[in-house]
């Protein structure tokens, strides 16, 4: 096992302190608390089209913001702010022409926007819809096998949050096989592999005062490794 | 530099990719549309009022949650792979996504603000019982808590407990019941 020590990515916060009370919910709240909410959800799902990228690279996207970007906006404001990444990763919109175009909106004519760049999009085709596949090697694990959340800091995306990395848990659901995200948010390979749904003893993960319960995960085969 | 307003920066994107023909604004409207009008709470009270009133839907539901759901028509983005766990006298189930905010779109719509809140991401994974009652919900001490994090394409959709006092409801009485944050595990289903 190693002894990496992964750094906080801003969008992974299980477990986190310093975040306040939990809001209490609202049950007449509207879909999109104001216009532009919508407009950016939608521009942020056709972005991923524009872009030719995939949703995993979209949810990177947003992982890759500075805090300001990820927090301040809020939730949409997030999607805008990753859209605009995947535009520009694949030179759909050029760096500065979003700000050029704010300030033209808000009345300064002068401004010059850069033109608009050759697109390069990723070499990459899905090799079927969603991201469930069928694979030919059997689950390395069972329900009922005991295993551990292997400790990695990779350089770009992955879906292992660090409050379960190195603890060990018990395979709960063995789920269907799926695309890897750590991949194929780069699109570097589908990479798809069983998935299993891991339950780990709330003290196991947050020390012995902590309050008991279970804490249930999916988790990519490439992130678990047996026990003993 | 003055940051710009996030309203500003969605109109000047938008402009920019509507004008060199890369986004169609109706495509935009229709999208909107379909998540404030037609996908919502609703379609989730339907699969719980039917569980509550079909055994053999129930087991279904529990077995395949994504085949049982299809049946009422219920499937698309945010849907591919549905989990169904159980609320009882012994267990309380609650979702969470602490990487981002993934929900079960095609029973529940898109996600309320609670859910998207940093505090509730990042605590309901390390105190549940104190989030839960902090949003309003007490959970007895007898009744054990699951925590389901959504970190993969799997999603967790919560059966709520059926209220006493309904034993005579219809199917239609019961889905007025059954409110969008019960099937997310932080409200009990009230009579």
């Amino acid at each position: 096992m190693s002894t990496v020590h992964p750094t906080p990515g801003v969008h992974d916060l299980g477990g986190a302190e310093g975040w306040g009370r939990a809001p209490v919910p609202k049950p007449d709240e509207p879909v999109f608390g104001e216009r532009w909410e919508a407009r950016a959800f939608a521009l942020a799902l056709l972005s991923m089209r524009v872009s030719g990228t995939n949703l995993d690279a979209f949810r990177h996207s947003m992982s890759r913001l500075d805090r300001e970007d990820y927090f301040d906006d809020g939730y949409y404001g997030r999607w805008l702010h990753g859209a605009e990444n995947l535009l520009s990763d694949s030179t759909i919109v050029a760096p500065g022409t979003v700000e050029a175009r704010a300030a033209r909106l808000a009345g300064e004519s002068d401004v010059d926007e850069p033109p608009a760049p050759e697109p390069h999009r990723p070499d990459y085709t899905p090799t079927a819809g969603g991201s469930i596949r069928t694979i030919e090697s059997p689950p390395a694990f069972k329900v009922g096998d005991r295993v551990r959340a292997r400790r990695f800091d990779p350089p770009g995306h992955t879906r292992l949050p660090r409050y379960v990395m190195g603890h060990e848990g018990t395979v709960g659901i063995v789920e269907p096989a799926q695309v890897l995200p750590d991949s194929h948010a780069h699109f570097q390979g589908e990479n798809a592999q069983w998935v299993y749904t891991v339950r780990f003893g709330s003290r196991e993960l947050f020390g012995p005062d902590a309050e008991q319960f279970d804490l249930n995960i999916d988790l990519y085969e490439s992130y678990l490794e047996a026990t003993g | 530099m003055t940051r710009i307003p996030i309203e500003l920066r969605t109109e000047a994107l938008e402009q920019l990719l509507v004008e060199r023909g890369l986004v169609d604004p109706k495509v935009m409207d229709a999208y909107i549309k379909m998540y404030e009008k037609d996908v919502g709470p609703l379609n989730g009270a339907r699969v719980v009022a039917k569980a509550w009133t079909d055994p053999e839907y129930k087991a279904r539901l529990l077995d395949d949650g994504t085949a049982a759901v299809a049946e009422l028509g219920f499937k698309g983005p945010q849907g591919e792979h549905l989990v169904v766990v159980e609320n009882t006298d012994e267990v309380h189930n609650v979702v969470v996504c602490t990487l981002c905010s993934c929900y079960p779109w095609p029973l529940l719509g898109l996600p309320p603000s609670w859910y998207k809140d940093p505090a509730y991401r990042a605590r309901v994974v390390r105190e549940p019982r104190t989030v839960l009652a902090e949003m309003g919900l007490e959970v007895p001490a007898d009744r054990r808590i699951e925590v389901w994090d959504s970190s993969s394409e799997a999603r967790f959709f919560v059966l709520p407990r059926r209220p006493e006092g309904t034993e005579d409801h219809t199917e239609e009485q019961l889905v007025a019941l059954v409110a969008r944050d019960t099937m997310v595990g932080v409200a009990e289903v009230r009579a």
